[in-house]
């Protein structure tokens, strides 16, 4: 049997072996699962329960004693604040406000409540809101137009195609969802899977099993084996993590409903997502091989990749402007650079389109980086993965680069 | 054909050479010992020989062949420093690296399973390889270096940290993979296992040959003029005698540069005194050792 395939048998089946995998490949849709839970959890207990909760008011400019009552809230009037705080600690009221006779030209209220509070609950700012602005338009427009006044506004978005026809993908927020979690995930399992080879090849290094190895193969086959292992494990939590994506997705779906049931995943974009996981994963593979063969040892090996891996998170941090302004060349140079691709590349599926010539020259730029690294990479394994304790030099790193 | 044969073979690193020079040859049924001391270049050499570094000049070849990853599936490589998975069993350690040999998987285990037997280790097949003794995983190693019957086997340190019982063991299978045509490589710091087990030596010093060929011939060349007694009574001056040690039991006589062993027993025998024992002092490896390094470092 071909060696490189025995080592890609022997990592990928102690990678998925390892607790630590497991547990990643089952808690992250658990958590997913949990966060589904806790979102339905706290949706109960901060949603409407049918109770009616009385709010009291006191109106000094004496305008205000309509629409008292606003859904599950009822506006109780009290003639002096006394009387109101009476009400209060007295538990017959949760809070009450005081309509000040300059309401006219300051716009202020005052705000009474029992509670240590941040920001005054969302119920009782709307029901306090519209029972002002109702008060205030009453007998100036009719009722229907006081209702459609308060409402909040629904714009109705319809994407168009450069030929004027309704586009298929609407890329409305719910589509930004799933690009979001997986390019999370993908930082997380590149990462994951890249820093388990480096530990790997430290732990080899250091116990010296590496010289057996090295007496049984060479170094292109051990990198490769290697390599490939590893990666055919991260691939298979990525699968998992896709299978379970829609289950996810319709259990969301029934509890939140809303935009969640909107969600719709472009066609070509899982394609798009394994393609990045394979490419982004071999490129940080072979920098941590690389790193692996330098480093003194597996802790230092550590240390170094995570500076290399930093720049896999730039998409994320910059999610927020990526939304707001998805065509902002930035986020070309982000597509394109090889160390930031990955990510960037399933974040702005779900945003905006990715032109095909950005897509052309981000996969061909991460597969000329690949190539490039992998062969100085076999020249630095070839030569450094046998010096146990010390790390080369810049100077005898590039010597060994030039040499044959 | 010869097992091995390293021709003018060197290797630098930086500005430093680490092996300069160096031809040797290994026959099939024979124990060779690579002796010197640290940093002599003794590793650097055997990572050549199993085609782990390219030397920079020179060339080896293994039973008549380029080195190639072919021919690594006949060379055995018990390293210096051990190590093995430490979360696999015993089994599955010993399978996955006789993989790696060109084994199957079925004849790997089969073969483990006589080895272990052996070995006295079949009760730990199952075990992982962190549940094991220091000394049961250096056994397991030495497994791993013949489980693929290879034709040329390597021996970095193979009784360090073993205790006597599991040293003879060793020492009986390396003397019978000898037996059986095995070409066999000893690397040891320890000149007593290099005087027991080895028929030829190179002890390299500063990645240079100093001494290389047959050991029984290497003592009688470096053969200091002594002798060593074992008499009844007392010996009195004795001329041609430069210098007499008395030992526990022994008495050694240095001669001086004319005077023969054999004037040495005549003048005994002519003096009536009654001789246990006469014979003509060998140096001791280690003494061999230090005269040839000692006098490289000075």
């Amino acid at each position: 049997m071909n060696k490189t395939f025995l080592i890609l048998r022997h990592e990928f089946l102690h990678m998925i072996k390892r607790k630590g995998f497991i547990a990643m490949t089952i808690i992250v849709p658990l958590v997913a699962l949990l966060a589904i839970g806790i979102a339905h959890f706290v949706s109960g207990i901060a949603g409407p329960t049918g109770e009616i909760t009385t709010i009291g008011y006191v109106d000094e400019v004496g305008e205000f004693q309509q629409y008292t009552s606003q859904g599950n809230i009822m506006l109780v009037r009290f003639d002096t604040p006394e009387d109101a705080t009476k009400a209060l600690v007295s538990n017959d009221i949760t809070e009450y406000f005081i309509i000040p006779s300059n309401y006219a030209s300051t716009g202020a209220l005052q705000h009474y409540t029992l509670e240590k509070q941040l920001t005054t609950p969302p119920a009782s700012t709307t029901a306090i809101k519209k029972f002002i602005s109702s008060n205030l338009l009453a007998g100036r427009v009719s009722p229907s137009t006081i209702e459609l006044i308060e409402a909040p506004l629904n714009l109705v978005t319809t994407r168009l195609t450069a030929t004027g026809a309704v586009a298929t993908e609407q890329g409305r927020l719910g589509n930004f969802i799933i690009p979001g979690i997986f390019s999370s995930l993908l930082c997380l399992s590149i990462i994951f899977s890249s820093t388990r080879l480096l530990q790997g090849l430290g732990e080899e290094k250091e116990n010296r099993l590496i010289e057996i190895l090295l007496s049984s193969v060479s170094p292109w086959q051990l990198l490769t084996g290697k390599i490939l292992g590893m990666g055919a494990a991260g691939l298979a939590q990525v699968v998992v993590w896709v299978i379970s994506a829609p289950f996810l997705l319709s259990l969301a779906s029934s509890t939140f409903g809303g935009f969640i049931g909107t969600i719709q995943l472009p066609a070509n974009f899982l394609v798009l997502t394994t393609v990045y996981f394979i490419l982004g994963y071999l490129l940080f593979a072979v920098l941590s091989a690389s790193i692996g063969a330098i480093s003194s040892n597996s802790q230092e090996g550590q240390q170094l990749i995570g500076i290399f891996t930093l720049p896999l998170f730039i998409p994320i941090w910059f999610m927020s402007p990526l939304m707001e302004f998805p065509n902002n060349p930035i986020w070309i140079v982000l597509t394109i650079l090889p160390i930031t691709s990955p990510v960037e590349v399933v974040m702005r599926l779900g945003i905006s389109d990715v032109p095909a010539w950005e897509l052309v020259a981000s996969i061909a730029a991460l597969g000329l980086s690949i190539t490039g690294l992998l062969l100085l990479t076999t020249r630095v394994f070839r030569a450094y993965l046998l010096m146990y304790g010390k790390r080369p030099g810049i100077r005898e790193i590039i010597r060994s680069l030039r040499s044959e | 054909m010869q097992a091995i044969k390293a021709n003018r073979i060197a290797k630098s690193y930086a500005d430093k050479v680490v092996v300069n020079d160096l031809s040797f040859s290994v026959a099939r049924g024979e124990i060779f010992g690579l002796i010197g001391p640290n940093g002599a270049g003794k590793t650097t050499t055997i990572r050549m020989l199993m085609d782990i570094i390219k030397p920079d000049s020179g060339n080896v070849t293994v039973l008549g062949e380029q080195l190639s990853e072919a021919s690594k599936n006949k060379l055995g490589y018990l390293p210096e420093e051990r190590g093995l998975y430490r979360k696999l069993t015993t089994l599955e350690s010993i399978v996955y690296l006789a993989s790696l040999k060109g084994m199957d998987g079925h004849s790997a285990e089969e073969r483990a399973d006589e080895l272990l037997n052996q070995t006295g280790m079949l009760l730990h097949k199952r075990k992982r390889i962190e549940e094991l003794s220091r000394g049961m995983g250096q056994i397991i190693q030495f497994i791993v270096t013949i489980i693929h019957n290879p034709e040329l086997i390597i021996l970095d340190e193979p009784f360090a940290g073993l205790d006597p019982v599991n040293t003879e063991l060793l020492k009986r299978m390396i003397a019978d993979l000898r037996k059986r045509g095995k070409a066999i490589i000893l690397s040891t710091h320890r000149m007593d296992e290099v005087e027991e087990l080895c028929d030829r030596i190179l002890m390299i010093d500063h990645g240079r040959s100093v001494l290389y060929g047959n050991l029984a011939e290497i003592k009688s060349k470096h053969r200091s003029k002594s002798v060593l007694l074992e008499i009844e009574g007392k010996l009195e001056e004795m001329p041609g005698v430069t210098e007499r040690r008395t030992h526990k039991g022994y008495v050694k006589l240095v001669l001086d540069e004319s005077t023969t062993p054999q004037q040495i027993l005549e003048r005994l025998v002519s003096r009536g005194i009654i001789i246990n024992r006469f014979e003509i002092a060998t140096p001791p490896l280690n003494e061999i050792f230090l005269k040839v390094v000692g006098r490289n470092h000075e």
